[in-house]
């Protein structure tokens, strides 16, 4: 065997290593590193009460409603397979909205509720001019 | 592709393709941004900021791009120690960088009024964070050690260095995949894309003008260690003839 292959057969072993490293890593860290929990996860048990803890899903259609107060709202967020009513007094940013993604940091209350205290809106991976954006999804202009 | 890793026989393409890759790289990228700006509409939801992808997107792909090359580069070190394996790794160090942190940047200008702040620790933006430390890490272990080596050869250290960063850029790509995440999905994969076409073609123009930019800059900085290199050396060679 030649110096050069070698060398060659050293680096891919050494980068299969390395890579298999990243990738127990990355699957240990499946759990630690994401951002936010879902109304699912909660559901199941994984939040207790007053812990400090992220709550992202999607705002239920017609779910906003504005407290007396002016400043309160409260609203469902649902992943689908579970909800979890959210409690926020505060400014909400400009794309935070019905049917759309937000994120909200906060911890639950005994009565089930999560209080936030700060939330942020959650944007998706469809970029489109404002006509079709309007238009219900089901009427939407077939792709060329 | 042996005859090019003779640096001669490199410069008598690279510095010919020099001006073309620059001019032809910043028209594109002045006629897409261009276009960005004025001829197509913004998004349904996010209006006007939305614009901001036609440089945040081609700036992560260049700075992922940068990483991947200089990780190959590396290897082509280790492995067949090609003269210009080493130069081009340094070379791609630093507009690697900018990049990384023009999309760091950018996407930072766009978060705040998008998602209404400047910065989280998701898995997206920290995993390009580390790119960032990375070729900042790459950028001091390689800086001036070029000459002393000889020809702008990577150390061992600097050519594993480069091979083990590398891990992080599947990372990158999977972090909104595998963690939920604040930054969105991918809207362009294999399987197509979820920016309408009416947005997307100026995007096309400015991801290609980029890349050749940073192909013009990768190709100036290799001409600038090469010719360094030769300097080097002839002055060792003086410093040799005056001493016997």
């Amino acid at each position: 065997m030649k110096a050069k292959h070698q060398r060659l057969v050293l680096a891919l072993v050494a980068l299969a290593g390395v890579a298999g490293a990243g990738v127990l890593a990355a699957s240990a860290l499946r759990d630690e590193a994401a951002y936010f929990r879902t109304p699912m996860e909660i559901a199941g048990g994984k939040a207790s009460v007053g812990e400090a803890m992220r709550l992202g899903g999607m705002v239920a259609a017609g779910s906003i409603k504005r407290q007396s107060d002016g400043l309160t709202i409260r609203f469902v967020a649902t992943d689908g397979k579970a909800s979890v009513p959210v409690e926020y007094t505060g400014i909400v940013p400009d794309l935070f909205g019905e049917e759309s993604g937000m994120v909200a940091d906060g911890r639950m209350r005994a009565d089930g509720t999560f209080v936030a205290d700060r939330i942020l809106a959650k944007h998706d991976e469809r970029y489109m001019p404002p006509q079709m954006g309007e238009m219900p999804k089901n009427m939407k202009a077939p792709k060329a | 592709m042996h005859a090019y890793a003779n640096p001669t026989r490199f410069l008598a393409i690279a510095r010919p393709l020099t001006p073309w890759l620059l001019g032809v790289g910043l028209l594109l990228v002045l006629v897409g941004a261009w276009a960005g700006v004025t001829q197509v509409p913004g998004d349904y939801k996010q209006g006007e900021t939305a614009r901001i992808l036609y440089i945040h997107v081609p700036a992560a792909w260049l700075g992922m791009g940068g990483w991947t090359s200089l990780a190959i580069a590396g290897l082509i070190q280790l492995v067949w120690r090609h003269p210009l394996s080493g130069i081009a790794a340094r070379a791609i160090a630093v507009p690697g960088m900018l990049f990384t942190a023009l999309c760091l940047a950018t996407g930072s200008i766009w978060g705040k009024p998008t998602w209404g702040t400047w910065w989280e620790w998701d898995g997206r933006m920290t995993s390009m964070l580390v790119l960032l430390f990375l070729y900042a890490g790459f950028i001091a272990l390689t800086n001036g050690d070029g000459e002393r080596r000889g020809g702008g050869s990577l150390s061992r250290g600097a050519a594993i260095y480069a091979l083990v960063g590398a891990i992080n850029i599947p990372i990158i790509n999977r972090s909104v995949v595998w963690w939920n995440s604040l930054h969105q999905g991918p809207s362009i994969t294999l399987r197509g894309s979820s920016i309408d076409n009416a947005l997307l073609w100026p995007l096309g123009l400015t991801l290609l003008g980029f890349s050749l930019l940073f192909g013009a800059i990768v190709l100036m900085r290799m001409r600038r260690i090469i010719a360094d290199n030769r300097v080097a050396a002839r002055l060792r060679r003086l410093a040799d003839d005056e001493e016997s």
